[in-house]
């Protein structure tokens, strides 16, 4: 059996570190002042997948849709084992929201090809909507399974996998090809590989291959190709595709596809807010409770 | 009437064999608002195997003015496929104007699919819904009565107000226990409409083979007292300080995401948006820095008390009262002081 598994990833701001410097003067987010990092129920997206791979055979493409340095994640995904990676990048992607992205990686997937099975992290960190896997299931025309937990079975034409539901869980049989997202809770994700770190630290998109050029006024094509054609043979070439290659309809993608738009942005100020302050003394804490007590706030 | 007439204002009913999500009640109780300022009606759409009449009274009596019930045996549980097929169908039949979701696991499996495939938008864990206009900054295009859809976004650092600048419906989730449940009006009488429902053999292709579920023995969301962990409490391990004095004081063991995410407590203890909304008489928050969304969780507690030894915490910015302190000191002088009350 051989099962090809489509993960989709995304290259998302650490919101869970903000710091100081992520904040403007103005109020303003500073998205510079973030680190970039790979979504963290992506990673274990991507972690099931490979366990996929080992049990039952087959192949693991990593794809994201981003600004052109997301080959970041990329590349981490090749030192974790995936087997193939796909960017896929252009400005008239920007402002997609929910809708415009799942339609984008949908064409994504029918460019890629036949697979059997589409791994999504159940949400991401900046946005927290978990959205993109199931309108990426409808897009495909395929079944979804959501919050998975655990895959406990994989045939030809089927899989088996433990689902979270609210306050317990299913056991749940699908047919493939078939979209699922996963939870945290899921796996832990594996370290990287010492050796597939020094093997793929050189996976570069086109793009990135021509900057080593010195940028974007080399042309020389039939040396590209067959540096292409190396970069594939050894596993480093990282697929770049464009809304042209994706043959995107224009008003579905980016802004112009995205039926969602923001009316507001309000920073969050915090007015200093008046409360009685208590030393941390054994006196002052026993008067607290004392207070507490007499206003029937504890009892 | 032309047909320009707005539509209806709809709310996902989500049911498991005959139990109501309480986040369904909640959205009935905000739908009504909404309706009565659009001048519209609020309508519930209820799926399942069996749906009993008393179901369908209970919604009547929190403000459903019509239920769709639409009840089938391949509807008994929920998978996404059939269910959104059939609701997609109610859609583009009737089109309602705005369409809310509770954002449960199944209301964010299933509304996403849903507005997919209507090319709708969506917009995930709304903490405020207000109806006022728009104007489309690329189209000028003035839309009046339009849905607000307020969330914090970016990590907390920012309130995003979002509107669905296509064509209805208009939808949204919203996390439990957000919006205030009504009261019911016993004896409220409504309209049902049954819907038909035509399901091919390839729509029922998930199956579910066994299920487990126990109702959760915590109950956050109806604690009077509780005691929450953030990322200050260090570890597992300390944080059956923050279970000790919950315990002390006849409260609740809550965390905030960070606490969560590092794995010291599980997800069924999370306040905030991503997790429950709380109202307590009491909040003791021991070690939560206080973001936007932990906040979102919590700012209706009548008094708060914020322990933590960063004096620019925000939470203190929200709290009656303020120790400036090691908790790991602060907790034990805390339980030490209620025992010795009397």
């Amino acid at each position: 059996m051989s099962l090809t598994i489509l993960v989709f990833a995304k290259q998302v701001p650490d919101t869970a570190n903000i710091t100081g410097q992520a904040m403007k003067e103005d109020g303003t987010v500073n998205r510079g002042a973030l680190p970039a990092i790979f979504n963290p129920e992506d990673l274990n997206a991507l972690e099931m997948a490979l366990q996929m791979r080992e049990r039952f055979g087959g192949k693991v493409v990593v794809c994201t849709m981003g600004p052109p340095n997301a080959t970041a994640i990329l590349r981490r995904a090749l030192y974790m084992g995936a087997d193939e990676t796909i960017l896929v990048t252009d400005r008239r992607f920007a402002g997609a929201d929910t809708l415009a992205t799942s339609y984008t990686l949908a064409c994504a997937a029918r460019k890629y090809g036949t697979f059997d099975i589409v791994i999504c992290g159940r949400q991401a960190i900046d946005g927290d909507t978990a959205q993109v896997g199931p309108q990426l299931a409808e897009k495909l025309g395929l079944p979804q399974i959501t919050y998975v937990e655990d895959v406990l079975e994989a045939g030809e034409k089927t899989i088996t996998a433990r689902c979270q539901i609210e306050g317990g869980y299913e056991i749940v049989k699908a047919p493939l090809p078939l979209t699922m997202t996963v939870v945290a809770s899921a796996n832990v994700p594996r370290p990287l590989g010492a050796k597939r770190l020094a093997a793929f630290k050189k996976a570069k998109t086109r793009s990135e291959l021509i900057a080593t050029h010195g940028g974007r006024d080399y042309e020389d094509a039939n040396a590209l190709a067959a540096e292409e054609e190396t970069m594939r043979r050894k596993g480093l070439w990282i697929h770049e595709w464009n809304a042209d290659d994706l043959n995107a309809e224009p008003n579905r993608i980016g802004m112009a596809g995205s039926p969602t738009k923001v009316k507001q942005i309000e920073s969050v100020v915090l007015v200093g807010g008046e409360y009685k302050d208590i030393p941390p003394t054994d006196e002052a804490i026993r008067g607290l409770v004392h207070e507490l007590i007499e206003d029937h706030i504890l009892s | 009437m032309s047909k320009s007439t707005i539509g209806n204002v709809w709310v996902y009913i989500e049911q498991d064999e005959g139990k109501i999500a309480d986040v369904s009640l909640e959205l009935l109780a905000k739908g009504r608002e909404l309706a009565a300022e659009l001048g519209v009606k609020t309508e519930g759409v209820v799926l399942g195997g069996g749906v009993g009449a008393e179901v369908i009274q209970t919604l009547h009596e929190h403000g459903a003015e019509n239920v769709f019930v639409a009840d089938h045996p391949g509807l008994k549980y929920f998978t996404a496929v059939p269910y959104a097929k059939v609701i997609v169908g109610l859609v583009k039949q009737h089109r309602p104007n705005i369409f809310a979701f509770g954002a449960t696991p199944v209301g964010r499996s299933l509304a996403p699919r849903i507005a997919s495939e209507l090319q709708a938008g969506l917009t995930a864990d709304c903490t405020s819904l207000r109806i006022d206009e728009f104007e489309d900054r690329t189209t000028k295009q003035v839309m009046k009565n339009k849905l607000m859809q307020i969330r914090p976004a970016f990590g907390g650092n920012i309130i995003a107000t979002i509107v669905n600048s296509w064509q209805d419906p208009q939808m949204v989730t919203v996390r439990e226990g957000v919006m205030a449940m009504g009261t019911p009006e016993p004896g409220r009488k409504g309209k049902v409409t049954k819907v038909d429902v035509e399901l091919a053999p390839e729509d029922l292709a998930v199956s579910i083979l066994e299920r487990f579920k126990e109702e959760s023995s915590l109950n956050l969301k109806g604690a009077q007292i509780i005691v929450a962990g953030g990322y200050g409490v260090g570890s597992a391990e300390n944080f059956k300080l923050i279970s000790e004095l919950a315990e002390t004081v006849g409260g609740a063991v809550a965390a905030s995401r960070a606490a969560v995410d590092a794995g010291w407590i599980d997800h069924d203890h999370q306040v905030g948006q991503t997790g429950v909304t709380v109202r307590p008489r009491l909040y003791i928050a021991c070690g939560i820095s206080g973001s936007v969304q932990h906040r979102a969780g919590m700012a209706e507690s009548a008094k708060i008390i914020c322990i933590n030894n960063d004096a620019n915490a925000p939470m203190f910015s929200i709290a009656d009262y303020g120790i400036v302190g090691d908790l790991h000191a602060v907790i034990p002088k805390m339980i030490k002081a209620y025992k010795a009350r009397v």
